[in-house]
């Protein structure tokens, strides 16, 4: 056991914490944001502000009663939250935070701040989102009711739509890249032009970021493209028959997605942990600052967008986001060949 | 190497349990699982760039496509039947000849087993896996099939739209 190994596997064990405290976090967020846009209060009961608004919340989560309708499928509804839940955490896994760090000097190599270092990081996160799509349309099976059965199908025709978007969006960051590893996508993104504006990679792919953020929201299920979640038209959705842990996993698992996408956005056109002012390990800082103000705006877009149509969405989707984004490729793909961007 | 049996055996049963199990939504879900065994006998094969982008495609796309459809057309279970089955190769027609087919496939799967060599094998074009060198080797020696391929694909998209519509068309007078 080398004091390396041990170092990963604590950061594997805060990883895995500090997403669970990002998912109370953002519960928090979102309900703060979300009154202060509608002009009211919000929480401010629950401790100084509302702060320990998510508390209660979990707490309340934690003591309800756990239903299973009679006619659903036990393995399966047991599995489907499981699954949705497992591949919002697996996902986080390959995403870097932060530069290299000695850990003020405890280490004798250096520490990566990535849970998993691999050579096809962006691959990887593209085929967990693919397997999280199995979470929501299991739900909706095995729940044997004609609002989840609908609701999953339509959230999982929906995300496997945007799924080409947003692999073609990560293609054009990749071909800019020439790599697959986040942690080179990051390192390529140091520095500034004129000394002022920095080498992100959203000012040379404005377009690929909208539609990578785009594609992000389509495939969290967050408004304005959360029509199967709707509460006015299908209950719940696919997680109607849900309550209590399970409801909390799938709810965990939204926000944990969220999260992930911002993370990455970050990653691949904000720079990552790079930033003015602050030394490379300290890079952590405006990682978080970063995911931070990607998040807001998420739940920005919620509260202020109004929903689109399930037909609406799909049309959007294909015959809109999906043309932009090959052009988008080839554009980028010609710059890079014929101008050495 | 003990990773390698594992994954070997994990593939190995959830592709008898899919044709042998009775629920079909299940088959789909254990086809599933064969193909993550897969992608990770994939991995230990230094082809980390397959091993994702099976699980991409095949796992990720097709087989939600394959539990739509068994979804919506909501398959009944396969109930055991009542009716004292006699033995496959004394049936008729095609049951005689897929059970003729099935012993033949084990006798050879037994005849190549008895001739290896016993240890695991030695692949010499190990260097044609990282994502560089399966594109370029995509895009110049393998380009024919390649778009072959996606020639294939659309003719199948194009005849499945063909077969769904509806009979009479409305046209508009």
């Amino acid at each position: 056991m080398t004091p390396l190994l041990a170092a990963q596997i604590g950061l594997t064990l805060f990883v895995f914490v500090m997403l669970l405290n990002s998912a109370a976090a953002m519960v928090y967020v979102e309900r703060k944001v979300a009154a202060l846009l509608q002009q009211r209060l919000g929480p401010y009961l629950v401790g100084p502000q509302g702060l320990l608004q998510p508390l209660a919340d979990i707490i309340k989560l934690m003591f309800k009663e756990e239903l299973r309708p009679a006619a659903a499928d036990p393995l399966l509804f047991t599995l489907a939250p499981i699954i949705s839940a497992t591949a919002a955490f697996t996902a986080f896994a390959v995403v870097p935070f932060g530069a290299e760090t000695r850990l003020f000097g405890l280490l004798d190599e250096p520490l990566r701040l990535q849970v998993a270092d691999v050579n096809v990081a962006v691959l990887v996160i593209f085929a967990v989102s693919s397997m999280s799509v199995y979470g929501i349309v299991l739900a909706g099976w095995s729940s044997n009711s004609k609002y989840s059965l609908l609701g999953g199908l339509r959230a999982s025709a929906q995300m496997i739509s945007y799924e080409l978007s947003y692999g073609l969006a990560l293609a054009s960051v990749i071909v800019m890249a020439s790599s697959m590893s986040l942690t080179e996508i990051v390192n390529d993104q140091a520095g500034t032009w004129f000394g002022v504006v920095p080498r992100w990679y959203v000012f040379l792919q404005p377009v690929g970021f909208l539609v990578y953020m785009t594609a992000g929201i389509a495939e969290t299920n967050r408004a304005p493209f959360d029509f199967p979640e709707a509460e006015q038209e299908l209950v719940a959705g696919y997680h109607t028959e849900y309550s209590s842990m399970s409801f909390a996993m799938f709810f965990l698992a939204e926000y944990i997605n969220m999260v992930t996408v911002s993370a990455v956005a970050t990653d691949l056109f904000l720079g990552g942990w790079h930033g003015p002012f602050l030394p490379e390990s300290l890079g952590w800082i405006w990682f978080l600052a970063k995911v931070g103000a990607l998040l807001f705006i998420y739940v920005w877009i919620r509260w202020t967008l109004p929903r689109y149509r399930y037909d609406q969405l799909m049309r959007f989707g294909w015959k809109l986001l999906l043309p932009v984004a090959v052009v988008n490729l080839i554009v980028t793909a010609a710059g890079v060949l014929y101008f050495g961007l | 190497m003990i990773l390698f049996y594992a994954f070997g055996a994990v593939a190995v049963a959830a592709s008898l349990l899919v044709i042998t199990h009775r629920n079909p939504i299940y088959s789909v879900l254990l086809l599933i699982v064969s193909f993550g065994a897969l992608s990770g006998l994939y991995v230990l094969l230094e082809a980390p760039f397959v091993a994702v982008v099976q699980i991409i495609v095949y796992a990720g796309a097709i087989m939600v496509l394959f539990l739509f459809v068994v979804m919506l057309l909501n398959a009944p279970h396969e109930d055991a039947e009542r009716v004292p089955r006699p033995h496959p190769l004394r049936r008729s027609g095609p049951m005689r000849f897929g059970a003729a087919l099935a012993v033949a496939l084990a006798v050879e799967l037994a005849w190549a087993l008895s001739r290896g060599d016993g240890g695991p094998g030695r692949f010499t074009a190990g260097a044609v896996s990282s994502v560089g060198a399966v594109g370029r080797v995509l895009f110049t020696d393998y380009a024919f099939p390649f778009e072959v391929t996606s020639v294939l694909i659309l003719v199948a998209l194009v005849g499945a739209v063909l077969l769904a519509r509806r009979d009479e068309p409305p046209r508009a007078r």
